[in-house]
């Protein structure tokens, strides 16, 4: 096995395209799992933590660029106010030192149904950036992660960034596990308010081969918005309004039975957190705006 | 492949290292420092954290690699002149060990807690220590170790 330690983006993209069976490597809170319990002898790494370019976070006309190789830590720290349904999602993973290590491009990487990261950014309509040594292109996260632990990432190719568009209003994200730290979501939910554009958008995780969106939920709850004239009025969601979205999210979800839960307490757990965060997030913007 | 690090102040350069194994095996096997534990092999038990870069990490998910030309402190490293750190004095006089393999772990955490946070909350304490399982203890000692240290830190001492 061989380790590359590129300290720039260009020499970790020719790295990978001369050799594009070497996996990528940034906090390692998957990958070296993998090799401790030697359930994977890849035949090279590229260490990703020190290309500089990975590593930070920028402004980009009314997005959030963020860094492949940011951690959550530093989600947490630095980027709340601009993407807190994601910062949100960020304290809730692992413990201190999994925030400490793991990065939002490993999440998306990894693509597991279960990526905490994965329904913020999906709610929030989340772009991937991918590069290899000669092109570089930008996928929606719905195209970008295509099953399982599988994405349209191109073996030449790393992923560079995600650009989150900044929130224009309040963002929420829960998740169910056996106990708050250290915990692989079971079912999780995130949720977005657009009140310049009346929009509700959703994310789901771990209900489903990959994140997914709960679209009828979404249409279900702006019909109701915009027929009660709540925005303007910033009045309260009728209860029965919240449940109907709570069992649409529900029915959106595809979740399986495995080791974590049933796909009858997957089901339920997601319509209320659904109708939760909904709630938390509603109570804020009347708040804010009132 | 030859590593080269810094541990707890000192420059180490461990040979023949092969690529794939993590720093927590290279400090125990190679450097002997044995104080970070191995357990879980996953970042599930926090019984390996040690500070990188003055980050705290679990070393067992840290390649080797990954550490060349890095700073790391462990446990072993905490002391100052052959003389207890006071977090360790604390998890001692607070009978905060009792088989005492979760301790270097804990007291590395708890060092980064109240590196960072002078005067932590129980919420807060929890929250810092979440990453690292105590089997025996029940947490409740090892809380009045963080507490008593705290206090101390505050009192000056």
């Amino acid at each position: 096995m061989e380790v590359v330690s590129p300290s720039g983006l260009q020499e970790a993209l020719d790295a990978k395209l001369e050799n594009p069976s070497a996996v990528p490597l940034a906090g390692g809170t998957d990958l070296m799992v993998d090799l401790n319990f030697d359930r994977r002898r890849p035949d090279a790494i590229i260490d990703l933590t020190r290309v500089t370019e990975l590593a930070g976070w920028d402004r980009a006309d009314g997005a959030i660029r963020l860094g492949a190789g940011i951690t959550y830590a530093r989600l947490v720290a630095e980027v709340a106010p601009e993407l807190p349904g994601l910062a949100i999602a960020a304290r809730t993973v692992g413990s201190p030192q999994i925030r400490n290590r793991g990065t939002v491009g490993g999440n998306l990487g990894t693509a597991s149904p279960a990526g905490d990261a994965l329904p913020p950014l999906l709610a929030a309509g989340a772009q991937v950036e991918l590069a290899s040594a000669t092109a570089s292109r930008s996928l929606p996260l719905t195209a970008f992660i295509t099953g399982p632990k599988t994405t349209a990432l191109e073996p030449s190719e790393l992923i560079t960034a995600v650009l989150v568009p900044v929130a224009t209003g309040p963002q929420q994200f829960s998740k169910i596990g056996t106990r708050n730290a250290m915990v692989i979501a079971v079912t999780s939910f995130a949720l977005a308010l657009h009140p310049e554009r009346h929009g509700v958008t959703t994310g789901i995780g771990s209900a489903g081969p990959r994140p997914l969106v709960a679209e009828a939920a979404e249409s279900f709850v702006e019909g109701v918005l915009e027929e009660e004239g709540l925005w303007d009025a910033r009045g309260v969601i009728p209860g029965a309004a919240a449940v109907r979205f709570g069992e649409l999210v529900a029915d959106a979800g595809q979740p399986i039975d495995d080791v974590r839960g049933t796909i009858r307490y997957r089901r339920h757990a997601l319509g209320i957190l659904a109708r939760r965060t909904l709630g938390w997030a509603w109570d804020d913007f009347r708040k804010v705006s009132g | 492949m030859n590593l080269n690090l810094k541990v707890n102040g000192r420059e180490h350069e461990a040979e023949d290292v092969w690529p794939g194994e993590s720093l927590l095996h290279v400090l125990r096997e190679r450097l002997g420092q044995p104080g970070s534990k191995n357990a879980c092999e996953q970042g599930e038990c926090g019984s390996c954290s040690v500070y990188l870069d003055e980050t705290l990490v679990c070393s067992c998910l840290v390649l080797a690699a990954q550490a060349e030309g890095r700073e790391v402190v462990t446990v072993e490293g905490l002391t100052e002149d052959g003389d207890l750190h006071r977090v360790q004095e604390a998890y001692l006089e607070a009978g905060a060990v009792q088989c005492g393999f979760c301790t270097p772990g804990l007291v590395v955490s708890t060092h980064s807690l109240l590196s960072r946070n002078v005067d932590p909350s129980d919420a807060e304490i929890r929250e810092a220590l979440a990453g690292n399982l105590c089997r025996c203890t029940g947490y409740a000692k090892i809380l009045d170790a963080v507490r008593l240290a705290a206090g101390r830190a505050q009192g000056g001492g």
